[in-house]
């Protein structure tokens, strides 16, 4: 897949460097969307359902609207023909809101009340009284009522297979056949979900924080009859999305109707307990393993079958066992996975959607089969590791998965480990240690970018690109001066706007690869235009030299012989304003209408399982120490150490962050969150962050990350292979599988508890 | 939130003379009062907001600090003003050195943000953290809808109370500093419309029973100015012990209060609060009854800790939580023990 961006770098690839928009966001600067002045808006606060199944009967909206400063109350009845039903995070049907008088599920949104202020529409929803005409609801796996619908496989979704794994399950002379439950999880993002509606004549305006702006955009003008190019989403900073803002959610349409009704901008912040169910979760889901395999520890089967909940109408699943299928090299495979309706919301994306549970059942599976053979975990990991993608026969693009695991193993101190479960005491505190493996697939999509770079060495980069506090604006710039030859301070990088070019959302840990390349494309168009001019007059010093043999350093244009001229010279050749490029990159092995779709918000991504040439995931291995307190078992994680291997790390100080970050949330997700849910009533009980457990600062201790090295020249032209998720989705296993090494216990279920352990 | 008055009261008796009108109006429940007092507002105001309070004026007490807002501690005990804030009892000098389960049951609660602006008077007045009583869509909760029902009967119940419980409410009184008066006999003063009472602070809070919403014996438009705890050679041997799913910022799943007086190891007097199951603030006079006039071993806390939990009533999650309450007292005692002091 190389082209021309491939080139080698400046030099600023893979330097650290601070954020660039990190004054800005220290000093309350930085503007996130429901921040933005607004000439005269009303507010809107969400009424949500108290049932999770049945119909609104009726609504007394009289003491509503008798609430000072209430304007307007939309519901089913006065609205609900303005809107077409939004699609869920797979594209497909999903749950409705004020469409009609159908609940699906606790906390849905049944009517909008507007008023002057936030305060009188709050008051003026809590004065709704609503009468239900109540049907027994579904909660999760085994509640009276669900509907169990295996998968089939179709064209964008397979069930990984291989030989015949029953067979050799049943003929293996050591064998694993274990059930892990991994719990419902809300992201909680910092910022609340919110959405401003301002409409100018026919051409709508949206500020909500968003992962995918061309989606939202193209989302909303579907729903709405809208012309494509009338809608503009604006989000330049989002306050943390985990996945959450990934797919468009209903409300954003309600408030655009609402902004419409009331010829005045609407403005909606949403509560922390409505975030629970206006937008996404993941899903709780169950996992059958069966791992078998000779003595001296190679597989010879892998069963993993996964069951996850979605609601009534949705299919939405991960189906990790497409990551888990590739782990190891083994000869029989067999997958299967169904989903479980409930009268429950819609589940998406969230941190590593299909690896971090299917990924904790496959780990932990490991880590007893290390048992049963009496091996070392990481010994067993190598003689089972593999250069060929186990299902499909293709090779990895690069997998350095031991590399990791002797980097982080030499850090972490394994030798010291006595393997014996509960042997490792400090004081009264048990000791144990744990580890797996982390992997993600190396997505890229296609984007478009618009570069101008003036004689000054003064460079502007504009796409539809995400900032989620990941680093997304330095990433850019760090690119663009790396490929222009300028400095990281002389680029400016504007973002988080649908009127820009577009790019792919921010997930699936595409966004480095898939803005990065496009970028790098960009730079090259215009270090071409300013080679060609540069060869072809008979006045510079170049005249008649190759111009692929130029390349852009410290604000000049150098020929392969070291001489070089200046970039005032060499830009105001080709123009004395701006040189401007326009690029789209379309990844070889997409089909030939991605660019187009991208344009609409359907962004196509060449997946790291699912490429014609290669298989390509970045590969991680997490060690965790984990202490239990022999009478009470409070269960700390004092020190994690995690090494990755992940092809090109653009800004290693931001991919330090998200790394660390990945395994705090690991140990939040293995030994705090999870959504409680009322099984009577399939309500949600801890929707709030006081009951809502995720880490605090006493909870974290030492997080380590090694960077192993790592070039590969098959993923992408630059290499960049994508960090966002993994750095979570070992962390559940290697944390279960440290407690059974402190305690004896083997827990697999999550999160994991005092109770467990007593 | 609904619209409601503001007032604010320079001191004691103005404090007295708006809450007045809250005496009349409110039958037997202070927390129902068409008036409430308002101190940090960390507890008022956030079940304002969730519409779970609707009071009709509220007044601010933090005027009072001039008249209730001093610690002062001395040979018969400590003094704590009832608009002390959390954290400047917790820094105290005098109670970290004589009271160390005081400053540890304060420390180890809330957050730093919150500990600054909480008052001593509103901590110990703080309301369950039931997620069905907080969150009014549900609409049985005997507590906030008398007679409604017990939503959280049958739901998931890992945060609810096994000790004192009853049929119409397993809420569990979540405050951590009440534990240490509890265990300490502190008492408090009073004031309301009929003059000044001094209660022992055991008998501030009330069971369940079939009362759910009348959380304490205040009457509503009483003012709570202080407590005091009496001196005793216990005080410096104690400590709060608390278990949790996190190591900061989050309630107690467990906990024990705990306070000691050894003579060569044998107990002459000993004091046990339990907290995070517990249906009011919770002072174990049976597992001081175990404890006292034996050694302090293992064997004892285990038989001290079997007696506290003698009375627990499980119903689901919550089953694991006498067996945790009971490791959480053995640790506690055995850890005060071995104080140095
Ligand atoms: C996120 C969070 C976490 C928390 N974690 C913990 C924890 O771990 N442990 C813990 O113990 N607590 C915890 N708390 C509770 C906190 O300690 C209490 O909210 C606080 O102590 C209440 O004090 P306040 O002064 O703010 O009370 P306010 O909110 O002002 O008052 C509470 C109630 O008492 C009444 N009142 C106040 N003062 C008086 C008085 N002098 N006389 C009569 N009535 C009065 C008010 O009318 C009101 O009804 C937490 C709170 C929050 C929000
Ligand atoms: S336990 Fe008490 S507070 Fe909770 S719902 Fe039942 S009655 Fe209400």
């Amino acid at each position: 897949m190389a082209d021309d961006a491939g080139r080698p770098t400046g030099g600023l690839i893979g330097q650290p460097h601070v954020r660039i928009d990190g004054r800005l966001k220290v000093t309350g600067q930085a503007r996130y969307p429901a921040d933005e002045p607004l000439a005269n808006p009303a507010y809107a606060y969400l009424v949500i359902s108290a049932i999770s199944r049945g119909r609104v009967a009726g609504m007394d909206l009289a003491a509503t609207k008798a609430t000072p400063g209430v304007i307007d109350v939309l519901t089913h009845e006065n609205v609900g023909q303005e809107v077409k039903p939004p699609m869920g995070p797979d594209g497909k049907p999903t749950t409705t809101t004020l469409e009609s008088d159908q609940i699906w599920h606790d906390g849905q949104i049944i009517a909008v009340v507007l008023a002057e202020t936030y305060e009188a529409a709050r008051e003026g929803a809590y004065k709704v009284v609503v009468r239900y005409a109540a049907e027994a609801p579904s909660a999760t796996f085994d509640s009276p009522g669900v509907e169990v619908e295996p998968l089939k496989a179709n064209e964008t979704r397979h069930d990984p297979a291989k030989g015949d794994a029953a067979a050799a399950f049943a003929a293996a002379p050591v064998k694993i056949d274990a059930r892990y439950d991994t719990p419902i999880q809300h992201h909680n993002p910092l910022e609340l979900f919110s959405t401003t509606c301002v409409w100018e004549g026919p051409k709508l305006t949206i500020h909500e924080g968003t992962q995918n702006l061309y989606w939202l955009k193209g989302s909303v003008a579907g729903q709405l009859g809208l012309d494509l190019a009338d809608v503009r989403t604006i989000s330049r900073f989002v306050g943390g999305g985990f996945g959450s803002k990934g797919a468009p959610t209903s409300r954003t349409a309600w408030i655009a109707v609402a902004a419409r009704r009331l010829k005045r901008p609407v403005k909606l912040v949403t509560t922390r307990d409505q975030g629970f169910t206006i937008a996404t979760h993941r899903a709780e889901t169950r996992h059958h393993l069966q791992l078998g395999a000779t003595p001296d520890g190679r597989l010879t089967a892998l069963v993993h079958e996964g069951w996850e909940v979605s609601s009534r109408p949705s299919s939405y699943n991960v189906s990790g066992t497409a990551t888990t299928a590739r782990m190891y090299a083994c000869p029989n495979i067999a997958t299967k996975v169904t989903v479980v309706h409930a009268d429950r919301n819609t589940p998406g994306f969230m941190r590593a959607p299909p690896d971090t549970p299917y990924m904790f059942a496959l780990e932990c599976g490991m880590d007893e089969l290390a048992y049963a053979l009496g091996k070392d975990p990481i010994e067993l990991r190598r003689i089972n590791d593999t250069q060929t993608d186990p299902v499909s026969g293709k090779p990895y693009s690069s997998r350095s998965l031991m590399k990791c695991f002797d980097a982080a193993a030499g850090k972490f101190g394994w030798a010291k480990r006595d393997p014996k479960p509960g042997s490792m005491r400090d004081g009264d505190w048990l000791v144990g240690y744990g580890c797996a493996t982390a992997c993600y697939p190396c997505n890229i999509g296609p984007a478009a970018a618009r570069l101008s770079l003036t004689p000054k060495g003064k460079a502007t980069i504009q796409l539809a690109g995400h900032e989620l506090g990941t680093g997304a604006y330095t990433l850019l710039a760090i690119v663009v001066a790396d490929r222009l030859g300028l400095q990281v301070d002389d680029v400016q990088v504007m973002m988080g706007d649908s009127d820009l070019p577009p790019v792919p959302g921010a997930g699936g840990s595409n966004n480095a690869a898939s803005t990065s390349n496009v970028a790098a494309k960009a730079c090259e168009a215009i270090r071409q235009r300013l080679a060609m001019a540069a060869v072809r007059t008979n006045a510079g010093i170049f005249a008649g030299v190759d111009p692929a043999t130029l390349t852009l350093v410290n604000r000049a244009l150098v020929g392969p012989d070291g001489r070089s001229e200046p970039l005032e010279t060499a830009a105001s050749r080709v123009s004395p304003g701006a040189i401007e490029a326009h690029v789209e990159n379309v990844p070889q092995g997409l089909p030939p209408d991605a660019a187009a779709a991208l344009y609409h918000g359907r962004a196509s991504l060449l997946r790291g399982q699912s490429r014609e040439d290669v298989t390509a995931f970045a590969f991680g291995a997490q060690f965790v120490e984990i202490r239990v307190h022999r009478r009470t078992c409070e269960i700390r994680a004092p020190r994690a150490v995690a090494a990755f291997a992940s092809g090109t790390i653009v800004n290693p100080l931001a991919a330090h962050s998200q790394y660390q970050g990945g395994a705090i949330w690991g140990i939040g997700s293995a030994l705090h969150e999870q959504t409680e849910i009322d099984l009577r009533t399939a309500r949600y009980v801890n929707h709030n962050i006081a009951d809502y457990l995720v880490p605090v600062n006493a909870d974290i201790g030492e997080v380590d990350v090694i960077f192993v090295p790592e070039e590969d020249h098959e993923v992408n032209p630059l290499g960049v292979k994508g960090i966002g998720e993994i750095g979570i989705v070992g962390m559940n296993a290697a944390i279960a599988n440290a407690v059974f090494h402190a305690t004896g216990r083997r827990i697999r279920k999550l999160p994991i508890r005092i109770e467990d352990l007593l | 939130m609904r619209p409601f008055r503001y007032e604010h009261a320079a001191d004691r008796e103005a404090a007295l003379q708006a809450g007045r009108s809250a005496a009349a109006a409110a039958g037997e429940a202070h927390v129902r009062a068409p008036v409430q007092y308002l101190a940090g507002g960390t507890t008022l105001i956030d079940l304002m907001k969730l519409d779970v309070m609707r009071p009709e004026v509220v007044v601010d007490i933090n005027g009072l600090a001039r008249q209730h807002g001093e610690i002062r501690s001395g040979p018969d005990g400590l003094q704590l003003g009832a608009l002390v804030r959390m954290a400047d009892a917790a820094e105290h000098p005098a109670v970290r050195r004589d009271y160390p389960v005081i400053a540890q049951s304060l420390e180890l609660a809330a957050s730093q943000q919150l500990r600054n602006m909480a008052s001593l008077g509103g901590n110990v007045l703080q309301r369950t953290r039931c997620n069905y009583f907080r969150d009014v869509t549900w609409a049985a909760c005997n507590k906030r809808a008398p007679g409604s029902g017990c939503a959280a009967i049958g739901g998931p119940d890992r945060g609810m109370a096994v000790l004192g419980v009853s049929e119409h409410c397993i809420a569990n009184y979540p405050g951590d500093f009440a534990g240490a008066l509890a265990a300490l006999g502190a008492t408090v003063d009073i004031e309301g419309p009929g003059g000044r009472r001094v209660i022992p602070f055991e008998e501030l809070h009330r069971l369940p029973g079939d009362t759910p919403h009348i959380e304490t014996n205040l009457a509503p438009g009483e003012l709570i100015t202080g407590f005091s705890v009496p001196a005793g050679p216990w005080t410096r041997r104690s400590l709060y012990l608390k278990i949790r799913d996190r190591q900061s910022y989050e309630f107690a799943i467990a906990s024990a209060a705990v306070a000691l007086d050894l003579d060569a190891g044998v107990v002459r007097e000993a004091r046990v609060a339990l907290g995070g199951m517990v249906a009011k603030p919770w002072r174990s006079h049976e597992a001081e009854a175990a404890l006292r006039g034996h050694p302090l071993t293992e064997g004892s806390a285990q038989a001290a800790a079997a007696a506290a939990f003698a009375q627990a009533v499980v119903h689901g999650e919550d089953r694991f939580k006498p067996e945790l309450g009971r490791r959480t007292l053995v640790r506690a005692l055995l850890q005060c023990a071995a104080m140095e002091i």
